[in-house]
Order: C-alpha cells, then sequence, then structure tokens
C-alpha cells in the first residue's frame, strides 16, 4: 500500500509505567497474586458546571455499577481513598523531567496536579490525578523528525479482575503507580514508522533506568486516519512488534468503509428507521442451530431492513471486511452473541426459502439488506437499535471511535472517542517550582542515549553494531549487559535475545517472563558444561513451559552433559598425532586441528568449551 | 486564593479576573489559557492558567512578562430552583451550618466555596426530594473548627422552631471536626424532642465522585422519616464501604480518625442504629419521639476550659487558666489523675469557687477516684469524677449547666444527673 498517497496519519500516546514508587504514598509499585480486605464502593456523577446533576445519568449510574476493591497486603489509605494524597513523588517529577530533557521538551515552570473525572470504578476517588510536566519536542527516527506535544504525568489505574453483572471487581496494587504519558504528534505516515518511534521513546524511556520492566509497564495508544477517514483511536496496544499490524489493518478498514460510503452514495442510500420485524414464526422448523437454540430458551428472532446496503457487509472481492462485522461488534456492545446478514445467507443452516420469506416479511427489494438477530427480545432490541446507528453512520463514512487491540492483530469497536475530560485542580497536592537548578542538575546527569550505548556495546563487548543496535531497540540492554559483564560470551548471550526469544515467541512461549535469575543459571551451567548452547533453546522452553529449574529441565529433556573428559580425551590423542603439524605451524594450528576434534564429537559438545581445552594442550606441547 | 506581588500587579494592570482567558507572554513563549486561583502552596512569581487541553500550568512572570485578557469569564447562569412540595410525603428540614458535606467546587477555577444555598445543597443530592419534602435553610456556612458556643445556642434554636412547625426530623450538615462538640450541646439544649435532630458529615467532599456525603445525607433522611427516634445523634459511615451508616447518640460519640469515612464511634457505648439501604436496625436502647413541643433549654455559659494533663504539666499554667474560667474539666491520665503538682492547682481553683470535674484521656472506660491515693486526694481537694463522660462532652455539659444556674451546688446536681445519655454505668465486655 502507497500509505503517503492514502494520506494516512498516526500519533502515539505511550504510557510507561515507572519504578520510583507510587505518586501519591509510599507503597512499592509491585503487584500482588493475593489480597486481604475488600472494600465496597459506588461512585457518583457530581454536579455539572452549573451545579446540577443530570437525573438521567444518575439512573443511569445507580442501576449500574458497584465496585469491590481489593487491597494487597501493602496498600494504605491513599488508595482506599481514606487519606489525602502526600506529597508527588520526587522522584518520578525527575525521571518525567529528565524524559523531557531527553526529548528537548520545555518543562512548565510549575507542576500542577489535576483531577480528572473517571468513574468506572478504576480509581477509588472518581478521578485520576495528572499534571502536565512538559510541552513541545521532538525525536528523530531514522531522518524524520517527529513531533512530541506533551509529557504528562499521572497514576495508574487499580487492575480489573473480574466483571460480574454489576461488580467490578479491581485490586489497588496498581493504583497510584506512576505513569509518564508521552503524546506524540500525529507526523508517522507508515506502519513501521510508528513502530520505530514506539521503539524509540521506549528505549529513551529505558534509558532513564527508573520504569518498570515486564508485561503491562508499557502501553501504546495509537490514533490513526486515513485521508477523508476518521480520528480511531486503538488503546492499551501492549506488543511493539503488533502495532505496524495494528496501523496496517486500520488503514484497510478505513479504506473500505470509504468504499462502502462511495457505494451507499452512488445508491442514494438513505438512514434506516428502526422498523424491527418479528420473523420468529418463519424460523419454527429451521436447520439452523443457532436460531433453534434461540427460540427454544424464549427468545425471538428480530429483523430489520437496511435499505440499498445489500452488499456492503459481507467482505469485499479480495476478503477485506467491511460492515459485518462493524454491526456485529456493536450487538455484542448490547449483549448479544451475534448476528446473521443478508450476504451470508444462505448459510449456517439458513436455507434460500427462509431467506425469502424474511426479504418478502421486511418488504426488502434486491439492493437492500437485512440483519436478523436471535435473543431475548429486549436485548435483541437493543442490538438492533444499535446495528441501524451503526449502518446509518457508514452513510457519513467512518466514525470516529475507540478500539481494542487483539492478540491477532485486528481491532474490535469498544465505545465511542470519549469527550473532553473533566479535570479541575487537585488542591490537596502542592504544586511542585520547577526552577533553573532542578533543571540544570537534570541536564548535567542524563542518562546514556541509547547510540551511545550501542558504540560502547560494540567495543566492549565486541558484537557487531547491528546486534548492538537490535538489543536496544529490543529492551533487554541492560539484562545484555549484566550477563556479558558478569559470564563473558557476549556472543551467546546476544544470541539468546536477538535470535532464540523470538523464535521462542513465535512458538507461543513467552520468554519475557524468563527472570534474570534463569538467565544466570543458563549461563552458569554453560561454562561448567552441563550442556552445549545448542540446547539454550529446548531448556529455555522447559523452563517456561513447566515451570522447571535449569537444572531440572536440564534432566529431563536428557541433554547429553558434556563429557570433558572425554574432550579432553579425545583433544589428546590429536595432539599427539598431529604433533608434527602442531609443531610446524605453532598456534596457527588451532584451527584445523579443532575442525577434526569438532568432526569427532559430532557437535555435541559447544566448540568454546573445545577450543579452550585444546588451545591449552597445543600450548602445553609448545612450550 | 489572591495573586501578591509582581504578579499581582501585573494581574491588576491587565484588569484580569479570575476565569478569564488571557494571553501570557514572556520572551518568545506565549500561554493562553483561563486564569486559575493562586494555590496556597504556589510560588509567589507563577501565574496558574488552564490550557486548552484542560491542564493546568504554573507560568513564570517576571518584569518583562505582558499579560492581557483576551476575554471575559462568561457568566454562569444559574437556573433559580425551587424546592417541590408532595402533600402526601413528610416533611424533613436540612439546616445547614458548612463544613466539607456543604461545600461546592467551581470546576471552572477549581476554587471551594461554601454552598450558597440549601436549595443548591438539597439540590446537589436530588434523591432526598423522593424520600421527604425539604425545608431547606443556610444557618451558617463555617468551618466547624470556627464553632463557638455561640453557633451552637443559634442552631438549637432553629431546631426546635423547624420541630415545632411540623417538621417529622431535622438534619444537620455540619463539618466533622467538631460535630461532636455540637450534638453534645444540641443534646443538653433541646429537650422533649418530637423527632430525631440528626448531624450529618461527610471525609470526602461532595465534588469527588467517591463522597460518602450523599450516602450520609439519605441515612439521615430515612431516620427522619421512617423511625420514631427522639433524640440528638452523629450519622456517618459505619465502615469504609459504602455498606451501612451508623446513629451515635450525640454524647456518646467522637471523632476517633482524621480522614476515614467510619471516623465516628460510640465511646463506651452502642451505636443507636444501624442504617443500610432502606433498612432501620435499632442496635440499642433509644428515646422515642415526644408528643411535644420541644423545650429549649439554650442558656450556656462559655466560661469553661477543658486542660489535658501531660507529664510536665506546669501548675502556673493551670493557675492561670484556672483564674479566668468558672469552670475546668480536666481529662486526667487513666483512672482520672494528674501529678502532685496540679493537685495544689486543684485546691486552689476549688477554693476559689471554680469548679473542677474529671474525665480520663483514655476515654474508654470510667474514672475512678477511690482506687489510688493521687485520686483520693483529687476527691479530697473538691474535684468531681464524672464516670464514663466523655471530656468534650463534660466541657460542653459543664458550660450548658453553668448557664441552667449559678448555685454551685445546683451546677453539681446537673453535672451527676444522666440527661442525655451521657453516662452509661454499665460498659459491656
Ligand atoms: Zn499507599
Amino acid at each position: 500500500m502507497d500509505y503517503r498517497s492514502l494520506g494516512l496519519k498516526v500519533g502515539i500516546e505511550i504510557h510507561q509505567q515507572l519504578s520510583t514508587g507510587k505518586l501519591f504514598c509510599d507503597c512499592p509499585c509491585d503487584f500482588s497474586d493475593d489480597h486481604h480486605k475488600e472494600i465496597v464502593r459506588r461512585l457518583r456523577p457530581t454536579q455539572s458546571e452549573l451545579g446540577e446533576i443530570d437525573r438521567a445519568a444518575l439512573e443511569e449510574s445507580e442501576r449500574k455499577m458497584h465496585f469491590r476493591y481489593q487491597t494487597v497486603p501493602f496498600s494504605c489509605l491513599v488508595e482506599a481513598d481514606e487519606e489525602p494524597p502526600h506529597d508527588a513523588n520526587k522522584r518520578a517529577i525527575e525521571a518525567s523531567l529528565e524524559m523531557s530533557s531527553l526529548m528537548g521538551m520545555k518543562a512548565v515552570d510549575e507542576v500542577h496536579f489535576m483531577r480528572k473525572i473517571v468513574i468506572d470504578g478504576s480509581n477509588t476517588g472518581g478521578f485520576q490525578r495528572t499534571a502536565l510536566i512538559s510541552t513541545g519536542g521532538s525525536i528523530m527516527v531514522g531522518d524524520r523528525k517527529i513531533g512530541i506535544s506533551t509529557l504528562c504525568l499521572e497514576e495508574d489505574a487499580a487492575r480489573k479482575i473480574v466483571e460480574r453483572g454489576s461488580e467490578v471487581t479491581y485490586r489497588l496494587d496498581r493504583l497510584g503507580i506512576p505513569l509518564i504519558e508521552i503524546a506524540t504528534d500525529p507526523d508517522m505516515a507508515t506502519p513501521e514508522e510508528a513502530k520505530y518511534v514506539a521503539e524509540r521513546i521506549g528505549a529513551l524511556l529505558r534509558a532513564t533506568k527508573k520504569v518498570r520492566r515486564g508485561i503491562g509497564t508499557i502501553r501504546e495508544d495509537l490514533n490513526i486516519s486515513v485521508s477523508g477517514g476518521a480520528r480511531v483511536e486503538i488503546k492499551g496496544a501492549q506488543e511493539l512488534r503488533l502495532i505496524p499490524v495494528y496501523v496496517e489493518e486500520e488503514a484497510k478498514r478505513q479504506i473500505a468503509l470509504l468504499d462502502v460510503k462511495r457505494i451507499l452514495r452512488e445508491r442514494g442510500a438513505k438512514s434506516s428507521s428502526l422498523d424491527i420485524k418479528d420473523i420468529s414464526p418463519l424460523f419454527r422448523v429451521t436447520k439452523c442451530k443457532v436460531l433453534k437454540g434461540a427460540l427454544e430458551e424464549k427468545g425471538r428472532i428480530l429483523a430489520i431492513r437496511l435499505r440499498k446496503f445489500a452488499g456492503t457487509l459481507g467482505p469485499s472481492e479480495n476478503g477485506v471486511n467491511r460492515l459485518g462485522p462493524e454491526l456485529a461488534s456493536h450487538a455484542r456492545v448490547a449483549g448479544v452473541k451475534g448476528l446473521f446478514h443478508s450476504d451470508e445467507l444462505p448459510g449456517y443452516g439458513v436455507t434460500m426459502t427462509e431467506v425469502e420469506d424474511t426479504q418478502s416479511a421486511l418488504e426488502a427489494e434486491p439492493e437492500d439488506a437485512f440483519v436478523m438477530v436471535a435473543d431475548a427480545v429486549e436485548k435483541a432490541m437493543a442490538a438492533l437499535a444499535r446495528i441501524v446507528d451503526r449502518a446509518n453512520a457508514a452513510i457519513e463514512g467512518v466514525p470516529e471511535e475507540t478500539r481494542d487491540p487483539l492478540p491477532d492483530g485486528h481491532t474490535v469497536y469498544s465505545r465511542p472517542l470519549p469527550g473532553k475530560d473533566r479535570m479541575y485542580p487537585e488542591t490537596d497536592v502542592k504544586p511542585i517550582l520547577v526552577n533553573e537548578a532542578v533543571l540544570e542538575s537534570i541536564k548535567l546527569n542524563l542518562p546514556e542515549l541509547p547510540e551511545e550505548k550501542v558504540s560502547r556495546f560494540v567495543k566492549e563487548f565486541g558484537i557487531s553494531k547491528e546486534q548492538a543496535d537490535s538489543l536496544v531497540k529490543s529492551g533487554y540492554e541492560d539484562e545484555f549487559e549484566l550477563l556479558a559483564g558478569g559470564f563473558g560470551s557476549a556472543q551467546v548471550v546476544a544470541r539468546i535475545y536477538l535470535n532464540t526469544f523470538p523464535e521462542l515467541e513465535k512458538a507461543g512461549v513467552n520468554p519475557s517472563s524468563l527472570s534474570l535469575d534463569v538467565m544466570k543459571d543458563i549461563l552458569t551451567n554453560l561454562k561448567a558444561g552441563a550442556f552445549a548452547k545448542e540446547a539454550i533453546p529446548d531448556i529455555l522452553t522447559s523452563v517456561l513451559q513447566n515451570g522447571h529449574s535449569v537444572e531440572r529441565a536440564t534432566e529431563t529433556l536428557g541433554v547429553e552433559k558434556v563429557d570433558l573428559d572425554s574432550v579432553r580425551a579425545v583433544c589428546d590423542r590429536l595432539v599427539r598425532e598431529k604433533e608434527k603439524f602442531i609443531r610446524d605451524r605453532g598456534e596457527e594450528s588451532l584451527g584445523p586441528i579443532m575442525g577434526l576434534v569438532m568432526k569427532e564429537l559430532r557437535g555435541k559438545v559447544d566448540g568454546k568449551v573445545i577450543s579452550e581445552i585444546l588451545r591449552e594442550r597445543i600450548k602445553q606441547l609448545l612450550t | 486564593m489572591k495573586y501578591s506581588g509582581l504578579v499581582g500587579e501585573m494581574l491588576d494592570r491587565a484588569n484580569a479576573q479570575l476565569g478569564d482567558v488571557i494571553e501570557v507572554r514572556r520572551g518568545n513563549e506565549v500561554h493562553v489559557g483561563i486564569l486559575m486561583p493562586h494555590h496556597d502552596f504556589s510560588s509567589e512569581s507563577i501565574v496558574t492558567l488552564k490550557l486548552p487541553n484542560g491542564y493546568n500550568m504554573g507560568i513564570r512572570l517576571d518584569e518583562k512578562s505582558k499579560v492581557k485578557v483576551e476575554s471575559r469569564r462568561e457568566p454562569k447562569e444559574r437556573k433559580k430552583q425551587v424546592l417541590p412540595h408532595d402533600p402526601a410525603k413528610k416533611d424533613i428540614a436540612v439546616i445547614s451550618t458548612g463544613g466539607t458535606i456543604a461545600s461546592y467546587v467551581d470546576y471552572r477555577t477549581g476554587a471551594v466555596h461554601p454552598a450558597i444555598s440549601a436549595e443548591e445543597l438539597v439540590f446537589s443530592v436530588p434523591e432526598l426530594l423522593d424520600l421527604a419534602n425539604v425545608r431547606a435553610k443556610v444557618l451558617y456556612s463555617i468551618l466547624s473548627e470556627n464553632m463557638k458556643v455561640t453557633h451552637w445556642q443559634g442552631l438549637a434554636r432553629a431546631v426546635a422552631e423547624e420541630l415545632n412547625s411540623g417538621a417529622v426530623g431535622v438534619i444537620v450538615p455540619h463539618g466533622t471536626d467538631t460535630m461532636g462538640f455540637t450534638s453534645a450541646a444540641l443534646a443538653f439544649m433541646l429537650r422533649n424532642l418530637t423527632g430525631p435532630v440528626i448531624c450529618v458529615g461527610a471525609q470526602r467532599s461532595s465534588d469527588r465522585p467517591s463522597s460518602d456525603a450523599i450516602m450520609n445525607l439519605l441515612a439521615a433522611t430515612r431516620l427522619c422519616v421512617d423511625s420514631d427516634l427522639g433524640e440528638v445523634v452523629v450519622l456517618m459511615h459505619g465502615e469504609s464501604s459504602d455498606s451501612y451508616t451508623l446513629a451515635h447518640r450525640g454524647t456518646k460519640v467522637r471523632k476517633m480518625h482524621a480522614s476515614r469515612r467510619d471516623a465516628f464511634r460510640s465511646i463506651n457505648s452502642e451505636p443507636i442504629a444501624k442504617i443500610e439501604g432502606p433498612q432501620i436496625e435499632f442496635i440499642s436502647e433509644h428515646t422515642g419521639r415526644s408528643k411535644g413541643p420541644v423545650e429549649l433549654k439554650d442558656k450556656i455559659d462559655g466560661r469553661a476550659s477543658m486542660l489535658h494533663f501531660y507529664p510536665g504539666f506546669e501548675a502556673d499554667h493551670f493557675d492561670l487558666i484556672a483564674n479566668h474560667v468558672k469552670g475546668v474539666v480536666i481529662a486526667g491520665t487513666g483512672l482520672g489523675h494528674v501529678s502532685e503538682e496540679i493537685l495544689g492547682s486543684v485546691t486552689r481553683a476549688v477554693d476559689k469557687g471554680v469548679h473542677v470535674y474529671v474525665t480520663t484521656q483514655c476515654l474508654y472506660g470510667a474514672v475512678n477516684l477511690n482506687v489510688y491515693s493521687t485520686g483520693r486526694d483529687m476527691v479530697t481537694a473538691g474535684a468531681i469524677p464524672l464516670g464514663d463522660m466523655l471530656p468534650e462532652t463534660a466541657y460542653v455539659k459543664l458550660m450548658w449547666a453553668m448557664g441552667q444556674t449559678d448555685d454551685p451546688e445546683e451546677v453539681r446536681k446537673l453535672m451527676l444527673t444522666n440527661i442525655a445519655g451521657e453516662f452509661t454505668t454499665r460498659r459491656f465486655v
């Protein structure tokens, strides 16, 4: 696809958790698998600017949710909304100023925290505290300059555990962890560029060494539009490698929707009204399992006609989805499992006769489409109301909306784009003056930049520039440095992170949960000859899948222990046999003899182990 | 909340008012936003603007900076609201005194101000109107730490008037810090109650979606409408969850936590009632509604003091205060003790005709001056033990008793008579 001619525009918002301790209390930034006390609360919409409460909104909130908060052993009254916030965490403020400095941003002269009203229960107070730290910076990605519009420091929300009926359970461990929120300008024009920008900002954040690491500690929101389309926000992407996929899929989706719009306009389609027909009697003896099941559970089959929509619901000739999945996701928001539409029927056990009967019941013309939903009457009606609204919006083009990312690179509708946030000052928190002295000391103590780290890795560890570059982008640069520094074997360590990890990921085991201790065990055992480096992927897989220790994994896998004695024996024998050759060539004989040893041991032993022993034997002979 | 120094001058010169959209230039930086109030802890050289993205930022001004008004704050149009009256529902009265429960945030400027009208207060909890007709009045608009004895008198009069003119109960929104003092004062001043008088507070302000104000107000309304209670109580959350509220006897209740929703506790007694949704469950004995009319005994003599004894308390300090008052309530250690040195002060004070009463700073349990010699010496000196009465309640009661009579013996009699449930004789294990 030629993204530039499509007018693709992508902006990213990155949320990174800090490891500095919580933002407004002295609790640690840790997660807990269990909880002790529970607190049950409700949140209520507050008065508007004019001092009134919208009665409808109030009823909505009453009918709806109450929230169960699980405290963890290290929760305090601040997280429980039972004590005013403490002073803002100084180290978190410094981390955000440091990050601002790395992106050439202008910090505010005084930081003022705000309360952003959020009543989905994810914050015990009903608002999230957030402050603007700096504005107007940029980063370079290749030769492209990408604008950074704002950097904010905010508190993370409570962790959602489960939602049951009208009750949502949250755990308080995540609530209050500081988050740096970085928003770029919509300057990215290709899916790859979006990934590079996310990588670059991620590397800069890690460079500060004040960020949390691991799954869920960094989340990306993507704002995507093509020309003629609309701003769509994909909220909470966690995997870097999927970013270009999300962008590409969203561009395709918008183009498909623009195509639908063109067709509908050409046909002169007008908004359809919500004219629901109960067509259950037509399906009394249907072979369609879904419909039959719904009728047996006392549900009804309701249908509506969408005028002039025929052919816009099913996929295009080249398999790109069109309106069908959009309508289905709106139906799911209303609580029904799915729908059938005329572009996919007959099918799923629905016969041609049933389709024709439905068409005549709905007085559908050939250019018209229809949608049917089978469920309890109220739910089905609510679903159809949403479906008609969504279909009518298709005549206008691409609706602005928020979508949830799926692990396969697709996204699904979640809700309309939120309106403007309601924010008012958090008067319980003291403003923080950012004076020259603070900024000066931050500038003097800026961390090593990613590119500086790349050159240092090349020099210190003898890996290639490409390897060093990939390591820094991968997010494993700190682990690499620690392990290569402590155990040598820089190449082995680099290959684990750059080759083995992606392979494991492809095979469906997630290597990012491996602890540093496991990696240390691997290298210790490798060095002691417990296995050859070729066995590492299998051992890591076993550790990940079975929860084994490295020793246990080695044992159960039956990985052959390197028999150092037999290596020595082979080396000794060959050195004796080729004594003359060695005396002639001196130390240069190592290579050829090495080949012979390897051949005899048939790759069972790591070359490094062999070369060490062999080198020693040759030296002995020569002296 | 006001800007001072250079910033104040520049804003004055530009005639910029809070809420105006202003433009601030410093060097080649230009910022446009709504002028926000000065935070008490904001630096003097900083002006705070609310930016179009909703965030506030502080901008340092210097001599060369320029400020100009872009547009004036649009005056808010507040609809005058009239409280409805449904003849099928009972009347309750809401007499507001101020505090967190009755404060409002101006979301545009972030400034917190007290409720201007009781209507405003009631319409912020429109659910009240489903349960009762509400007669609302803002009597005071003060933080509870600024309450004085004269405020208690005015409040007692207003409450009596409402009950004697048909209200089935009175709700008193009150700051929580001294709510226990006010409830005790009302309990002594108002007798023969025809309905409950309920002091209600909030530990989280009502601008927050998590405020406890609404649930407390609703429960108070239910207690007014659906119970036979004829006492002064404090009603607040029973636990940290928004599950139930507790009504505590006005003379036996104390704020026991600086910030939690369930800060109020009944001391040396059980709460009177537990209110959970529409359910009212009476936990301990209570006085029912009288046939009326409500008697008002609002005379009070404020010349009393409450002295908390501690190691190192100097006799000079005690004497100094005792010389200026007619009565002293001592919060003694343990069973009610003071040091030998203070014992001397007590003797001197009693000799001068000062009433000296003794309570325990332990709060839980009762004073007993028979067990140790210090206690016996205190009684000999003329100090009078007050059983398990809370020090704060004793202080309020002493002022009230001194307002009722000048006869020291009559004061003593009143102090030792259980008038509003301030004594309990049995403290359950
Ligand atoms: Zn905490």
